[in-house]
């Protein structure tokens, strides 16, 4: 056994809202910068749909994650490095700009200037690609809120799945009024134990990092092969075209170094995210990662992980090299918590064998019409664990999202967050006492107190029990600091906004010729800001 | 040490692994036993570009001023001068440890608000039209004098349409602040002078979401004497039930408080869309236990969370409410009654109390409520035995007057007396088995049967009866509570009438089955709803809460769906209770410091009264959607109606309610009220000539040149791309540019009574048209002079939020960049220039203020009985404050408005502060102020006052000077308060009596507001704020006629539209009104459909949803949402360009397909704007219209009343609402090739 640690995230999908806050949250602080104007590290997606990039759970197109091959040994989908490198000149499998989005801007500055004219002027829509009028036909959220459902609905590749899983479970996701169900999926880098993105790289410059298990890609070293992200099987690799590097959710590091939540998590106003350390057996990935069926996948990734409640576990830990807080923080962590103790949090994809470490927690939804119009309650203790096969939400499509299609698990969830409440209406109506055993906790194997822990971490859960983030491994807090000054400016890199760059985002978007790039750089910004004249344009 | 993980997990010896122990590839790094991870050491120096990206020099908190209810509390980052990003703040204070915490509070919107900051769309610089520049300048070289040139201008007709008509058109050049300022002045001078202040107006809405940025031009306008413009009512999102049943604009739980209801009901309120911020206490409630039921015509965000999704057709909601009242009626007051909510029904609702019945076609109608007048004897002669309403003591076994009722109030022997107290009186909730009673058939309106001429479906009758007693004095009296259960078809044993026969008959009003043949909602969820509601009220002892929001409160009945609503609140004790009641949240409408704001937005300190104006009237009448009424006021009429409204319009409705004192109205006279205020005694001449008919009102002749409104600033808002229902009338008539308005103006025959018809309606009233703000909007475009705002993060101010009960602080993280200014700072210099340009032209003047009988003061008992009297027809005599306005001589120094401006005047202590009713005496606080802020030196007007010439002074003031963030305020209002109430109120604010906010306080961290008087609800012992339980615990009364929340309501006109009870009103039929298409598909390429404008999941109203991150996220421009069967029916795909189209104008927009929508209603989400990506119309080859280029104003009467009891007038309290749900539009698939 080696013991590692990971900072690592769980979302309640069943508390999302979908508002997106995280996603422009996290484009204002990390991409709204030219060359990667169509990248949200962070995207909400409503399911069901089509996702960003277009499909990108659909892997006999986009080739990402591993498989196993005929003798059972891990290997990527891609194909393997030797076929690789060989073809490492040839353009990898590759979602086109047209996949993501073809971002654009808007001629802004024409409602200012415009002359004396006939009409109302307007601001056109211009591609940031082309710089030229575009028709707008995708957006990095297109379908949000089921938009264009009956157009592009049937694009969803786990719908297909469903439907191939029997008539019962295709009846259940009809395109209906009446039958409508939908919720949200917000994601980032998976931060997996066993990338296939790190494992893609011809260069090496993507690496893992030892002490929080964050997946970064090394800018220095990065020489734009985009394996990468043909590699990530959740396409959470974004290529930025004006520096040629790769680029990807960085979990914050410069926040979690210190103890801060990423900015996702912090600003996420449903509150549903979740950071703490995860200590898991690094020897034991390989295997757990290699188990013949897709189904076991989720069963096998909870045996990677630790008990960090456990002696042995512990002074393994320590051993390896594991500071004394973060054994701690293992503790008391949410995500622990979630995962393993009350294992309403599953895997994301485990089919494709990466070994993810953003868990979420199922979404409960509505029971359908056909139920309510006679008169059925599924909040009626009687009715209590029949209803969730009868929510909106089939749980065989959520079994196609957390557990390679095995429903057992899915429905283990969803009970357990039903029986929650019937067991807190009690004690909510005064009419059982705090901590009291009921029949609801019983039958989901808890007993009163346990239901009403997991129930304080789902509902009441404040800052600091939402986000349980060391901070002693930092071995330079000075530089690390978060309000420390960069010793030169941090965006002068090359092609970076400090050298001029401008980007779509910013003030140059309204040009009269409008570049490939706009990013407004800080100085430029500042230079404007103080300049009493208009700029030629 | 860093860790990288190879590929593969092969045993050495594959031929990947020859590979990996080659070097992989380029880097060398020691490989684990299973080759799963190789360790590398070094290497992190790239780490450094992110971790200098997130960095910077430091953090200010401020907040976004939006009108969103968000209030929420953000970290600014700074780097180098420059704004780079926000994040939320997470300080709140805590709520308690088994509470979830209002951190964060946000929403992607929010997120965004940076990129406005140096966006291209910012307004940089103050910019006039070329046009209007050059004349202007042209003309004042010609005459020196700024307000000659003006004057100049707007005597040539040829140039001032000139410049009209070049509205909206771009032409916009560069101006500097003096010039822009110079001209803004000038305007203003020569219009008071040549018009009067009354042809003034300014607009500036939601004073809680940036109050001093608010209070800075209402001060202004307020000193000259122009109108400010009321918008809670305007944007509809002032439920007119609130003021009908609790005498109340909104007074609403906090966010917190959905965490301790039991059961919640969404009822057309998309919280996650419209309450980002706070629906996570949603999400979580559940958790404890929350039922969730979610009411919306579409699978709307918050469907999601919910157990239960019932999708009523649009606007059928109170249908649906009426249907669970009777479940409830029945199961829990009739079959079995539950002491909990008898108890509650008659002590805090007027259920008990006694009405009279009129005879009527051999049965009876509702009439008034017994009063102590009716009485005779000793009751009847006691002081306001006109406003004292009866019950019936079964103690006594006769009727009895309680205490509480307005009569209370107001009288000198009310003193002590005006509570909720019972006293020995036993009130009788029903009549039914009493020894007296015997039953009586009652005549009830119903308005949901099909045909006729209602516009609305038929009016038609009910025949129910009640128990009646006759009383001695002849009276034939039945409670409202056996009111109540006639209207709502629940039968009793021995009562004549027509009666249900089941829950589930189809045709009589009020059953589960009758609401399923209108809504569509199954009869048996509609029951057992009911009962799970009644009974978890029961349970839980009143904490069920319905969430009520703009999907329900935007229609033209609104109340009506809303009072059905509140009936099964108030049934089951859910009012007046922590996780029980309404939570109305439409609007941004609770300023906290409430008394502090109103007084420097009034310039209360100065002089009073100011002139406040009913923001949907103006509009209604000024922009002449009047002259399109096609049919006259009574076909909203109650078949039982005694025809008050024959032969009237809308317009005549306005003219009467003005002419009664109901509402106020500007410009009022057809005369420059500076010049009626000449004379001795000019309210004495006024009604004299008013009486002679040689002075009239303005409205009824809105249309003559004289009775225009010629300047209008527009600050804080977007009016003409976002409120502005009928926008196109806005702009022919009040702009005079061009329109794509299509209809059709009234025949004759159905054209006003009273009010004068022109024949050609005026194009182009308004002199100047005046904005400030940020980013340019279609009200910047259409200005004649923009000056450039500063945003949220560069300046000081306030905001409060009904969501949450801290006041926090704006703060500027860097000075406005340009020539920006705050709104503060650009007031206080239009100020100064004005006063230097009024010196030679308007000196001091006397002013004659016409204002309406206001709710909270005397006024409001001036009309006894709720009688529609008209002194113009003779039934009346005119009586200002009595029968007509209260007329009121002001003098003003024009050449002071500067100074006064800047300083707080004195006032404040030499009448106090009037706060609902009850007055505030800030007499250490004026010495506080003058310490904090410093005094005015050097002479003048406002010598040795406390300055107010900065904004964070102006903070300061407001919060020393109310009582929610100045405890001494607060116990002062309460002892005053105990007084009149004879109960212990102080206590509530006793432990906060040392409490003094100040400025700095709501800058360091979001400060919890002190319970005060100035509202109905408690925060002492840091409970959540939940209103009306000063009422339930306290006895302190509603602000009511009887005292109580109210389901019967008896003015005149209430019974003529037919709503003196709770009733069904389905929407208005826009096919019989204006001969719009009948709905549905017409078989070719057209679909007519409901045409429903809800809030933006991109945009909070037009703020943001020109911003590229939103538009990013979105499908970046206009678009509609349809069912598949619309778009199926006219061959539209998703993405295709459709137009939309009806009498009122043209939008053209992308069509979202999704088969969440209903067949037959489309959504265009509120406020996108025709600024971004909005092509050429084919309809009209001019630009396509915004949401609002589909709708228009339609008043209704029943909005218009006043002088009664709760049924008064205050600013934003009661007025017509700007409605815009009932309407209808053709959509057809247009050529796919557009052109800008």
């Amino acid at each position: 056994m080696r013991v590692l640690a990971q900072v690592a995230m769980v979302m309640n999908l069943d508390k999302c809202i979908g508002c997106h806050t995280c996603s422009v949250t996290c484009k204002q602080t990390w991409t709204s910068r030219s060359g990667i104007e169509y990248a949200w590290f962070n995207n909400v997606e409503t399911r069901p749909g089509q996702g960003y990039p277009r499909r990108w759970q659909d892997q006999d197109t986009w080739r990402g994650g591993w498989r196993l091959n005929r003798r059972g040994q891990l290997t990527l989908r891609a194909g393997s490095r030797i076929a690789r490198l060989a073809a490492i000149f040839a353009n990898p499998v590759l979602p086109g700009i047209k996949d993501y989005y073809e971002p654009w801007t808007y001629d802004y500055r024409t409602l200012v200037n415009a002359p004396l004219g006939d009409d109302y002027p307007v601001a056109q829509p211009h591609s940031l690609i082309t710089g030229k009028p575009m028709k707008i036909e995708w957006s990095a959220n297109w379908d949000d809120d089921l938009g264009g459902s009956v157009e592009h609905g049937d694009a969803d590749p786990l719908l297909a799945r469903t439907r191939a899983q029997g008539e019962q479970a295709a009846q259940k996701v009809r395109a209906a009024f009446e039958q409508t169900f939908m919720f949200y999926l917000p994601r980032i880098c998976e931060h997996c134990l066993n990338p296939s993105c790190v494992a893609s790289c011809p260069s090496g410059a993507i690496y893992k990092r030892e002490e929080d298990g964050i997946v970064l890609v090394d800018q220095d070293h990065c020489r734009g092969w985009r394996q990468c992200v043909t590699g990530c099987p959740y396409k959470k690799i974004y290529f930025n075209h004006r520096t040629g590097k790769a680029e990807k959710c960085t979990f914050c590091y410069p926040r979690i170094e210190v103890g801060l939540p990423t900015v996702c998590s912090e600003t996420c106003v449903g509150r549903l995210r979740y950071l703490g350390v995860v200590l898991y057996d690094a020897d034991a990935v390989t295997a757990a990662a290699s188990v013949p069926e897709d189904r076991d996948l989720y069963a096998a990734q909870l045996g990677v992980f630790l008990d960090p409640a456990d002696p042995g576990v512990r002074r393994a830990a320590e051993r390896d090299g594991i500071a004394h807080d973060w054994i701690e923080a293992a503790r008391r962590s949410p995500v622990h918590a979630l995962i393993s103790r009350y294992r309403v949090a599953l895997p994301l994809h485990p089919e494709f064998r990466t070994m993810p470490m953003v868990w979420y927690i199922p979404p409960l939804s509505p029971v359908v019409e056909a139920l309510t119009e006679t008169g059925f309650d599924g909040e009626d203790a009687g009715n209590l664990f029949g209803a969730i096969d009868s929510l909106r939400i089939p749980v065989e499509y959520l079994a196609e999202l957390f557990t390679a299609g095995d429903p057992a698990p899915v429905r283990a969830a969803l009970d357990r967050l039903a029986a929650m409440r019937a067991h807190m209406r009690a004690v909510n109506l005064g009419e059982s006492p705090p901590g009291s055993p009921s029949d609801a906790a019983a039958a989901v194997g808890m007993s009163g107190t346990e239901i009403e822990e997991m129930y304080r971490l789902l509902a009441v859960a404040k800052y600091d029990e939402r986000y349980v983030i060391p901070t002693a491994a930092v071995g330079d807090a000075r530089r690390l600091e978060e309000s420390a000054l960069p010793e030169d400016c941090s965006l002068d890199h090359d092609g970076g906004p400090g050298m001029g760059g401008a980007g779509p985002f910013g003030e140059d978007s309204g040009h009269r010729r409008l570049p490939l790039v706009a990013l407004e750089t800080f100085h430029a910004l500042r230079r404007r800001q103080t300049r009493d004249e208009e700029p030629d344009r | 040490m860093r860790e990288t993980t190879d590929g593969t997990a092969r045993p050495p010896g594959e031929p990947d692994a020859v590979l990996l122990r080659a070097g992989r590839y380029f880097r060398r790094g020691q490989p684990a036993a299973d080759l799963h991870s190789e360790h590398v050491e070094g290497g992190r120096q790239a780490d450094r570009f992110y971790r200098d990206r997130w960095s910077h020099d430091k953090v200010v908190n401020s907040t976004h001023g939006v009108n969103c209810t968000g209030s929420c509390r953000w970290k600014v980052y700074v780097k180098d001068g420059i704004i780079t990003w926000e994040t939320q703040a997470t300080d709140y204070p805590t709520v308690g440890p088994d509470k979830p915490e209002y951190e964060p509070r946000g929403c992607p919107r929010g997120a965004a608000f940076s990129w406005y900051t140096y966006s291209p769309t910012r307004v940089r610089y103050p910019y006039v039209r070329g046009l209007l520049l050059e004349m202007y300048r042209e003309a004042k070289g010609r005459l020196g004098d700024p307000v000659l040139a003006w004057a100049d201008i707007q005597a040539d007709p040829e140039r001032r349409r000139a410049y009209q008509q070049a509205r909206g058109k771009g032409g916009l050049v560069r101006a500097g602040w003096d010039e822009a300022v110079e001209i803004v002045a000038a305007a203003h001078v020569h219009t008071i002078a040549a018009h009067g202040p009354d042809r003034i107006a300014g607009f500036s809405p939601i004073p809680a979401m940036s109050m001093v940025s608010h209070a800075a031009g209402a001060r202004f306008m307020s000193l000259i004497g122009a109108p400010m413009l009321s918008f809670y009512d305007w944007y509809a999102d002032l439920p007119v039930a609130s003021p009908q049943v609790f005498g109340d604009q909104t007074d609403v739980p906090e966010s917190g408080d959905w965490w301790d209801a039991a059961y919640l009901v969404m009822w057309g309120s998309n919280v996650p869309v419209t309450r980002t911020p706070d629906a996570h206490w949603m999400a979580e409630a559940r958790y404890r236990g929350q039922k969730v039921v979610v009411v919306a015509p579409d699978y709307a965000d918050n469907a999601k969370f919910a157990d239960e999704w019932l999708h009523p057709h649009p606007g059928t909601d109170a249908a649906l409410a009426i249907g669970m009242g009777h479940v409830l009626l029945r199961e829990f007051f009739v079959e079995r009654q539950v002491p909990f909510f008898t108890d509650y029904v008659r002590r805090f609702t007027d259920l008990p109390f006694l009405v009279t019945l009129a005879e009527r076609d051999g049965a009876y109608v509702p009439g008034k409520f017994l009063r102590a007048a009716d009485l005779g004897g000793a009751a009847g002669q006691q002081e306001a035995a006109e406003w004292k309403t009866a019950v019936w003591d079964l103690a006594a076994g006769a009727p009895a007057v309680p205490g509480g009722s307005v009569g209370f109030r107001w009288a000198e022997s009310g003193q002590g007396r005006w509570n909720l107290d019972l006293g020995g009186i036993d009130p009788a909730l029903t009549l039914m088995g009493l020894a007296d009673a015997g039953p009586a058939e009652v005549l009830l309106p119903r308005f949901d049967t099909d045909g006729g001429p209602h516009g609305q479906g038929s009016g038609g009758v009910v025949r129910r009866g009640v128990p009646a007693v006759r009383l001695a004095g002849g009276h034939l009296v039945t409670t409202v509570y056996d009111l109540l259960l006639a209207q709502y078809g629940v039968d009793r044993d021995g009562l004549p009438g027509q009666w249900p026969a089941s829950y589930g008959d189809p045709d009589t009003p009020g059953t589960p089955g009758w609401q399923q043949a209108h809504t569509s909602v199954p009869a048996a969820v509609c029951t057992r709803i009911a009962r799970e509601f009644a009974r978890t009220a029961e349970r839980s002892r009143g904490r069920c809460m319905i969430l009520m929001g703009a999907g329900t409160n935007h229609w033209f009945h609104s109340e009506t769906i809303y009072r059905a609503f509140l009936v099964l609140l108030q049934l089951t004790g859910c009012q007046g209770r922590n996780g029980g009641g309404w939570a109305h949240y439409v609007g941004q409408e609770k300023t906290r410091p409430s008394t502090g704001w109103a007084t420097l937005a009034g310039a209360a300190d100065w002089s009073r009264p100011p002139r406040q104006a009913i923001g949907t009237a103006y509009w209604f009448l000024h922009t002449d959607q009047w002259r399109y009424d096609r049919f006259a006021a009574d076909v909203l009429a109650s078949p039982l109606g005694q025809g008050r409204f024959a032969g009237m319009t809308a317009a005549d409705c306005l003219a009467q309610a003005t002419r009664a004192g109901w509402m106020p109205s500007y410009p009022t006279f057809d005369r420059n009220p500076l010049d009626l205020a000449e004379g001795d005694d000019p309210v004495a001449a006024a009604v004299a000539e008013l009486t002679a008919g040689t002075l009239k009102f303005a409205c009824e002749d809105p249309d003559a040149p004289q009775n225009w409104p010629r300047v209008l600033t527009l600050w804080r808002a977007n009016l003409l791309g976002s409120s502005a229902k009928g926008a196109e009338y806005f702009t022919r008539h009040l702009l005079g540019t061009h329109s794509s308005l299509r209809a059709q103006e009234a025949e004759p025959g159905v054209r006003p009574r009273d009010v004068v018809w022109h024949e050609r309606a005026p194009e182009g009233k308004l002199d100047l048209l005046l904005s400030l703000d940020f980013r340019m909007t279609s009200s910047t475009l259409l200005s004649d002079i923009t000056l450039p705002a500063a945003t949220w993060y560069e300046k000081h101010d306030l905001s409060s939020t009904d969501m949450h009960p801290y006041v926090h602080a704006f703060s500027p993280a860097v000075d406005p960049p340009w020539q920006a200014r705050t709104d503060f700072e650009a007031f206080q210099a239009i100020a100064a220039r004005f006063s230097e340009l009024a010196a030679g032209h308007l000196g001091t003047r006397r002013d004659l203020v016409a204002t309406a009988l206001q709710h909270d003061t005397p006024g409001e008992i001036a009309q006894p009985g709720g009688l529609a009297l008209d002194w113009r027809r003779g039934e009346c005599e005119p009586v200002p404050g009595r029968t007509m306005p209260v007329l009121t001589v002001v003098e003003r120094d024009y050449t002071a408005v500067g100074a006064k401006m800047a300083a707080l005047g004195p006032l404040v202590e030499r009448l106090g502060l009037p706060a609902k009713g009850v007055t505030l005496h800030p007499d250490t606080e004026v010495e506080v102020l003058r310490a904090l802020n410093g005094a005015v030196s050097g002479g003048g007007v406002a010598d040795g006052r406390p300055l107010l010439d900065t904004a964070a002074k102006a903070a300061n003031a407001m919060l020393a000077l109310s009582g929610t963030t100045n405890g001494r305020l607060a116990v002062q209002g309460f002892r005053t308060l105990e007084k009149r109430t004879g109960r212990p109120l102080a206590h509530l604010a006793q432990d906060s009596e040392s409490r003094r906010v100040t400025y700095a306080d709501t800058q360091a961290a979001p400060v919890p507001v002190i319970t005060s008087p100035e509202w109905s609800g408690s925060e002492s012992g840091g409970r959540r704020y939940s209103p009306f339980t000063q009422n339930t615990e306290q006895l302190r009364p509603w602000h009511t006629l009887t005292g109580r929340q109210h389901f019967f309501v008896d003015h005149d006109w209430m019974h003529e539209i037919g709503e003196a009870l709770p009733v069904y009103r389905p929407p208005l039929d826009m096919h019989r009104l204006f001969g719009e298409p009948a709905l549905g598909p017409d078989g070719q390429r057209e679909v007519t459909v409901r045409y429903l404008t809800p809030h933006n999941k991109w945009s909070i109203h037009s703020e943001y949803q020109d911003n590229l991150l939103m538009l990013s996220l979105s499908r970046g421009g206009q678009v509609v949402w349809m069912a598949p069967q619309d778009a199926e029916a006219i061959g539209v795909h998703d993405n295709d360009w459709i137009e939309a189209v009806n009498r009122n104008g043209v939008v053209v927009a992308r069509a979202i397909v999704s088969h969440r929508m209903p067949a037959g209603t489309v959504y265009m989400h509120h406020a996108q704007e025709r600024t971004i990506a909005v092509p050429r119309a084919q309809a009209t080859g001019r630009r396509g219209g915004i949401h609002n280029s589909l709708t228009r104003l339609l008043l209704k009467p029943s909005h218009l009343i006043g002088g009664y009891a709760q049924l008064s007038w205050a600013f934003n309290y009661l007025g017509p609402t700007g409605n815009q749900r009932d309407e209808v539009t053709v959509i057809r698939r247009r050529s796919q090739e557009v052109e800008y």
